[in-house]
């Protein structure tokens, strides 16, 4: 086991290593002079060479990377143009509502889909079941931004029951925080559930059919004990891996839905940053998710071993 | 003497066919994806105005008879530019398929059939697989630029490692045949092996992913638009559309509805017969077959 996990974590380290050097490339394609592009067409040339200075563009491409690694081990993802701030400090200071909503919606998401999930499973080739999957296909197709708009204009315009936007001013409380945050979690959780909802019924599915099941069935447990303890514990692996991928997927929905909902999070921060071509914040903030995604993964592989016996390598 | 009448056997294409037409979720899914298509093809001639036509006095109108979809803050017909839209939608979503499946099944294939190509690229794939669809595009389109290219670009940079992997770990599989070591043997090439044998067999999971990319790609690319990050926003897009409707969500919600509900039709029909392909290609879900 312990090789496993070395063999995961050394797969995690290139794997890493890959998406740095892939972040490095991406803003090194844009065509033309970077600097230029980010100070926009009133900048004098002297502005210009200063940028590149600061940025280090003026070195060549193999000297650029060594020191965008270094920097990288130190913690530093380089200086926002814009905000005049270090790229750490912004995304930490906007990750607490991305963080919160990324957490809320998975919540919801998995409110509607596990229990319509097991039942749908339980109940297969019924009505509900089939009901069940075409709403999975039917939410899958909703762009979580629309219904974001949709749920504002009727919950919080036209009901005024939620604010239409924003986090909660500075100094208001954990609650009245969620409070801000319940439209745009239900909009990305609606969302979301789809995938978990599928997830769950065809693992349940498949555990369903095994003979520990018709054997539990057999010695006379009642059906509920059947389908809670004994199926669902063992269906439990596929369906954390989807919630592990359906955090990771939140994250990057959460990118449109801050944006509906004017909340000051990494996503808003991130589309801010495109509009202004604030290349730095832009490839801290890439790098940082995708290392959360390598992250949440990782996690998901070492549960597995925690959660089901059977699995040692 | 009686008349002995006999078929034709039916060939297994047209028997998979009616199979899969026989599935109501199919059925249902092709018939609106076909209405889009049609709708798309035909918007000069369907589209009851122009999509561009100006009419500052019949601004923000309401559904009725005249503007069945009411009409924009420039007076602009809704339901005009909601058909029109899907042609930009539509064409971004065959063009992303198109060049993701290129990059893709050379990737796969290259790896699955190379154990030396195998470790780097399947490395790499991961690697892009670790950057969430719709971040890694907008990543892309703000070094690229935003235009319609880039992000057909963008977002088919985005798909194809999902791609390959799946024809990667399926050429893994194949190469091992016995019939690929029989080509071997008779001195075949590699590339004659590779596309004749190998991804003449990788067909179906091919086409039952792109079904979903393609899915996948409308709704990014509507999420890209809606940004500001996609198309200028003078074209009409599903995505554009909603993002303009949004600054009058309160008094006029239609000019958001509409382009939503198209886009809801569109990624559910193709979900829809997406779906039914890969039920019916998995030999363990094929039982009706």
């Amino acid at each position: 086991m312990i090789r496993y996990i070395f063999q995961r974590l050394l797969g995690m380290i290139v794997v890493m290593f890959l998406v740095v050097t892939i972040v490095f490339i991406i803003v090194r394609v844009t065509p033309g002079d970077p600097a230029a592009v980010m100070l926009g067409p009133d900048a004098t040339s002297q502005d210009i060479a200063d940028l590149r200075a600061s940025l280090g563009l003026d070195r060549s491409i193999g000297v650029q990377y060594l020191y965008y690694i270094g920097q990288l081990l130190k913690g530093d993802l380089g200086q926002s143009i814009f905000l005049n701030m270090p790229v750490t400090a912004a995304l930490f200071d906007r990750a607490e509502p991305t963080f919160f909503l990324t957490i809320f919606s998975l919540v919801i998401a998995s409110l509607i889909a596990l229990p319509i999930g097991i039942y749908a499973a339980y109940r297969r080739g019924s009505f509900i079941d089939q009901a069940a999957t075409t709403l999975a296909m039917f939410a899958a197709s909703i762009p979580s931004f629309w219904l974001g708009l949709i749920l504002m204009q009727v919950f919080a315009v036209r009901f005024g029951l939620f604010p239409v936007s924003g986090y909660g001013g500075p100094g208001s409380t954990f609650l009245d925080r969620m409070y801000h945050l319940t439209l745009p979690a239900f909009a990305l959780g609606i969302v979301s559930s789809a995938l978990i909802l599928r997830f769950t019924r065809a693992s349940m599915l498949d555990v369903l059919g095994d003979d520990y099941i018709r054997t539990a069935r057999a010695k006379g447990l009642i059906e509920r004990r059947v389908i809670l303890k004994h199926a669902l514990k063992n269906a439990l692996i596929p369906i954390l891996t989807v919630l592990g991928l359906t955090a990771a997927v939140l994250i990057s929905g959460a990118v449109v839905t801050e944006t509906v909902f004017g909340l000051p999070g990494v996503g808003n921060l991130v589309v801010s940053a495109v509009l202004r071509r604030d290349y730095p914040v832009i490839q801290g903030a890439l790098l940082v998710i995708a290392a959360l995604y390598v992250l949440i993964n990782f996690v998901i592989d070492m549960l597995y071993l925690l959660v089901d016996p059977r699995v040692r390598y | 003497m009686t008349d002995i009448a006999i078929k034709p056997a039916e060939s297994e294409n047209r028997k998979f066919i009616r199979h899969l037409l026989r599935r109501k979720t199919v059925a249902f899914g092709l018939v609106i994806l076909v209405i889009f298509v049609l709708l798309a093809v035909l918007a000069p001639w369907v589209a009851p105005y122009s999509p561009s036509k100006l009419s500052i006095v019949n601004r923000l109108k309401p559904p009725s008879g005249t503007y069945f979809f009411g009409t924009d803050e420039f007076g602009r017909d809704v339901l005009s530019r909601t058909i029109y839209a899907g042609r930009l939608s539509l064409l971004v979503g065959v063009a992303v398929v198109a060049l993701s499946s290129v990059i893709g099944v050379t990737l796969g294939l290259l790896a699955g059939f190379f154990k030396k190509l195998d470790t780097p690229i399947a490395r790499l794939i991961d690697a892009m697989m670790a950057f969430p669809d719709i971040l890694l595009a907008i990543a892309l389109v703000a070094a690229l630029g935003p235009s319609l290219t880039t992000v057909i670009i963008a977002l088919s940079i985005v798909y194809a490692p999902r791609l390959a992997r799946i024809v990667r770990a399926s050429t893994l599989v194949i190469r091992e045949l016995p019939y690929v070591e029989a080509a071997q043997a008779l001195g075949i090439s590699t590339f004659h092996i590779m596309t004749r044998h190998v991804l003449r067999n990788l067909l179906s999971p091919i086409m039952v992913q792109a079904t979903f990319l393609f899915a996948s790609a409308m709704l990014a690319e509507a999420g890209l638009s809606f940004l500001g990050l996609g198309v200028s926003p003078e074209i009409p897009t599903w995505g554009t559309m909603i993002a303009a409707g949004r600054q009058y969500i309160g008094q006029a919600d239609w000019m958001t509805l509409f382009p939503g509900v198209a886009i809801i039709l569109s990624v559910l029909s193709l979900q829809m017969v997406g779906d039914g392909l890969r039920d019916m290609l998995d030999p363990k879900l094929r039982k009706d077959l």
